[in-house]
């Protein structure tokens, strides 16, 4: 029942932020799904008493290898997917909590949620580079087989 | 002559890609195909969130342009992607791509206001119940994220500084958030708070500073980085203000 709630409400979350952001209208249902299996994963995770930066980088992985393969599929740029999609994961409320601790003098909880946040957003970056470097592994390999064959 | 106009496409089309938000190295990456597809071998730019620097080649005069105002549009980005490809693949002319790219300049963006308010609103809800929030604290945080994204569009029109829109806005939440919890209608504070400022934070501006800083724009990824910084601090400071008052 839980899980249910946090999809309908990410996929609401993703989709809203992909019509602020000015996505095109017919991406707009696939930004939303993007969004929705990205947070689906983090939240499983989370289940799981995972920590919060490693369920991350398995969120956004998921979310760049399904931008990757929506952008193959209905040809935009990556960017149009993976900027929604990542909207649930992306640390703004840490963010926002650290400055709120920081203006109310609570310096070491403030820290705390700083690093966090920006660790997480290392995470979300890190994932997403990750399965750049995989597409481009594939590719490259891929390539390579071609080259032998032709050669042969 | 050409050169000049070749120039001009390569500038504007960065300037529109940087101004919607997209990636340093996408911006960079452009230019480049653009300058190659024109017969411009050794072209070189350097993209900065606040300018982008572009030259014929090494030896070449610098050309340059300077980015004031940045959001994100991605429909934009989409727009100069298709433009420069074909660019690329030689389906259009210099003076075609130009008139195409000036004409993606002007547009405005594809959804009206109430549209974009009405988004922002069900976000807000939605993250508060991302945030473990209850269900009851969901029409609260719809409301008050509203009026602070409704707040912060409109107060930017009139102030020309980011920063101080974005405290107001953030203060605007925190004092209806406020009043939610003292007519009863909302249960968290924090949970309501958090959901409604989510229009406003710079989360996505905080990964983007990390993803240049992996890639080696460094100079991007720590300007990106202080952008975001800032603006997480107006938005504390906005609602911190509605703490101290309490």
């Amino acid at each position: 029942m839980i899980i249910i709630q946090q999809l309908i409400t990410s996929f609401f979350a993703a989709s809203g932020f992909a019509v602020i952001f000015n996505a095109p209208k017919k991406a707009l249902l696939q930004c939303g799904t993007v969004g929705m299996l990205g947070w689906f994963v983090y939240t499983i995770c989370r289940m799981q008493a995972i920590d919060p930066v490693v369920a991350t980088v398995a969120g956004s992985i998921l979310v760049a290898i399904l931008s990757q393969i929506f952008a193959k599929l209905f040809k935009t740029p990556i960017i149009i997917y993976n900027v929604s999609g990542i909207i649930p994961l992306v640390p703004g409320g840490m963010a926002y909590d650290a400055m709120r601790q920081f203006v109310v003098n609570d310096y070491n909880m403030a820290v705390q949620l700083a690093a966090k946040a920006f660790l997480i957003s290392g995470a979300i970056a890190l994932g997403l580079v990750f399965s750049e470097i995989i597409n481009q592994v594939i590719r490259k390999i891929k390539w390579k087989n071609v080259q032998e064959k032709c050669e042969l | 002559m050409d050169e000049k106009k070749i120039t001009n496409v390569c500038l504007l089309a960065g300037k529109i890609m940087l101004q919607s938000g997209a990636e340093t190295y996408r911006v960079e990456d452009t230019m480049i195909r653009i300058a190659l597809a024109f017969g411009v071998k050794k072209a070189q730019s350097h993209a900065t969130p606040t300018g982008i620097l572009f030259s014929m080649g090494e030896t070449e005069p610098t050309n340059f342009v300077r980015i004031v105002e940045r959001s994100t549009d991605l429909h934009k980005v989409t727009q100069v992607n298709s433009v420069s490809r074909n660019i690329s693949n030689g389906l259009v002319t210099l003076d075609d791509a130009s008139q195409q790219l000036q004409n993606i300049e002007s547009q405005v963006h594809a959804y009206p206001i109430n549209l974009q308010i009405i988004a922002a609103c069900l976000a807000s809800g939605c993250f508060t119940i991302m945030f473990q929030g209850q269900w009851i604290d969901f029409f609260p945080a719809f409301i008050a994220g509203g009026i602070g994204y409704s707040a912060m569009v409109f107060l930017h029109q009139i102030v020309e500084i980011r920063f101080f829109a974005e405290f107001l806005a953030s203060f605007l939440i925190g004092l209806v958030a406020f009043l939610f919890i003292y007519t009863g209608i909302g249960a968290e504070l924090d949970k309501i708070i958090i959901g409604s400022v989510m229009p406003l934070v710079p989360g996505l501006l905080i990964t983007n500073a990390v993803r240049d800083l992996m890639a080696g724009h460094l100079v991007s990824g720590l300007s990106k980085g202080a952008e975001a910084f800032l603006t997480a601090f107006a938005i504390g400071a906005g609602v911190a203000v509605i703490f101290l008052i309490i």
